[in-house]
């Protein structure tokens, strides 16, 4: 494909890479939204990335947070998103890499919000077979921050994390922050006050060929990396077969095309956002009859 | 006589171990590894207890083993009072060696194509599938002879550590964008094996194989 012309896309920030995958002085070819772009580390904290076109390179705007470097292509981008949980002292801060998934940006901020399969796909850890039900929740369009925010979810869950000693009725709150990023809260199982923060942020590389980084700042004393990483790597492989097998790959906005269920009430708002917002990168075009 | 594995739960290396562990119903101490993105196995640590740098590892009263088949062979070969996992008969023996070889190697391409496609390693993917497809076709011939022949295993009338070498990288071929429609027997021994009594699966394997 070649690049996006969409002008929402474009002015997305985006991870390009997770800090740490690249060695001082070494650099990285990857791509975003269809654009070739190198990915180079210039020093402990510093990148630089750059659009290359054949022999030209256009250097492009830069930051790491939340364990990702992040680049866009627009010239006024939406800002990133501030998560508060990442600056608190005593979290476990970490990227899990990223992974591969072959199918467009929004199946993968759809399955993120959809508590429906937590039961069916991570039976044992995020759901239990014989308490599979979804209880109302809501959502509401924050338009101070243009958030898609669903709260008040709560879900039954054998394994709620790797803290977890037994089954606990887990409540989350979601957050679609940009179209290609969504972040869920949920209580901590040894501190019922406090939330872990469970990122994914999408680098499309071309409408139907993704990367996810999926940072956390989780409340444990106990685990290592090592096991906070392998649990949540173990849970989003049971997805990414999911997700790779959804047809049509790209998301059809069509209202009439897939129908919704009350579990999918925070799909629904996420597809009306993106309506509103006339994103066109990985949409599925209505056929004209 | 504690078993100590140094595992990793996306590895399916690691998961043919983990799943002898099961059927033999042993309980062991597991080492969480960072493999990805950590690289732990590449570190100057881990080199002092696998200087190939790969995992599985397993441990067990001073023994140090590296190398899923190897350890298959270890359990079946301490653990198993039935005999059955490593039958040591002249007509099974050989050729559940010659499949657990074929495990090791051949196999091992659709672990490639699933570390590329995954993780992002970088390798040359057509070739990478292009391998797997070759293997997958070899040990598909061989189950459709033996389903011919009225057999469901790979080798003998019970499931062997040859059977529990091969399922992980055949189950997990998606991962690496393989399908399974042109290996029929491969598809029939995929849905015995689940069937085995304390099977688990691992996260990538499909529920609808
Ligand atoms: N021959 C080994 C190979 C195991 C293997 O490839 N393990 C992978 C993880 S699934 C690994 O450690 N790879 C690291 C490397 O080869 O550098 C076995 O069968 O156990
Ligand atoms: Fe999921």
């Amino acid at each position: 494909m070649t690049v996006t012309t969409d002008p929402v896309a474009l002015n997305q920030w985006v991870p390009c890479a997770w800090d740490g995958q690249i060695p001082v002085g070494g650099s990285l070819d990857t791509m975003i939204f269809g654009q070739p772009i190198h990915v180079q580390r210039t020093g402990e904290d510093s990148y630089r990335v750059a659009a290359v076109d054949g022999t030209t390179e256009r250097e492009l705007p830069v930051q790491v947070r939340y364990t990702c470097v992040f680049t866009t292509l627009g010239d006024t981008p939406r800002p990133l998103p501030e998560i508060a949980e990442f600056d608190e002292a005593d979290r476990r801060i970490t990227g899990c890499g990223n992974v591969g998934v072959n199918t467009s940006p929004y199946r993968l901020v759809e399955n993120f919000l959809d508590m429906a399969h937590f039961a069916f796909i991570h039976t044992d850890v995020l759901g239990a077979l014989d308490q599979t039900e979804v209880l109302a929740y809501r959502t509401e369009h924050r338009k101070e921050v243009d958030e898609i925010w669903a709260i008040d979810c709560t879900f039954y869950q054998p394994a709620a994390s790797k803290a977890a000693t037994g089954g606990q009725l887990t409540r989350y709150v979601y957050r679609v922050m940009s179209p290609f990023s969504v972040m869920l809260y949920k209580n901590v199982v040894t501190d019922p006050s406090r939330n872990d923060a469970i990122c994914v942020f999408i680098q499309p590389k071309r409408e139907t060929e993704c990367l996810a980084y999926m940072p956390m700042a989780i409340v444990d004393e106990v685990s290592t990396v090592g096991d906070l990483i392998d649990f949540q790597q173990s849970i989003f492989l049971q997805d990414r077969v999911i997700l790779e097998n959804q047809r049509p790959a790209l998301l059809p906005l069509d209202p009439t095309s897939e129908l919704p269920t009350r579990a999918d009430a925070s799909s629904i708002a996420y597809r009306r956002w993106l309506k509103a917002m006339d994103i066109r990168f990985g949409i599925l075009e209505k056929q004209a009859a | 006589m504690a078993i100590r594995l140094y595992d990793y739960s996306l590895s399916g290396s690691c998961y043919k171990v983990r799943l002898m562990l099961g059927f033999l119903g042993l309980e062991y101490e597991r080492v969480q590894m960072n493999f990805y993105p950590g690289r732990q196995h590449r570190s100057p640590e881990f080199r002092e207890i696998n200087p190939l740098g790969q995992i599985p590892v397993l441990e067990e009263d001073g023994l140090r083993l590296r190398d899923a088949q190897a350890i298959l062979c270890h359990l079946a070969n301490s653990h198993d009072a039935s005999g059955e996992w490593l039958p040591r008969d002249a007509e099974r023996f050989g050729p559940v060696m010659m499949w657990l070889m074929f495990a090791g190697g051949e196999l091992m391409a659709a672990s490639a194509a699933r570390l590329h496609d995954a993780l992002g390693y970088e390798l040359d993917i057509e070739e990478a599938r292009r391998k797997a497809r070759a293997a997958f076709r070899v040990l598909d011939d061989h189950l459709t002879a033996r389903e011919i022949a009225g057999a469901r295993w790979i080798v003998g009338d019970t499931p062997t550590i040859a059977d529990v070498a091969c399922f992980p990288y055949v189950a997990l071929a998606g991962d690496g964008g393989l399908g399974h429609e042109e290996y029929p027997a491969l598809r029939n021994w995929m849905r015995d094996f689940r069937r085995l009594p304390r099977f688990r699966a691992m996260s990538g394997i499909p529920e609808f194989i």
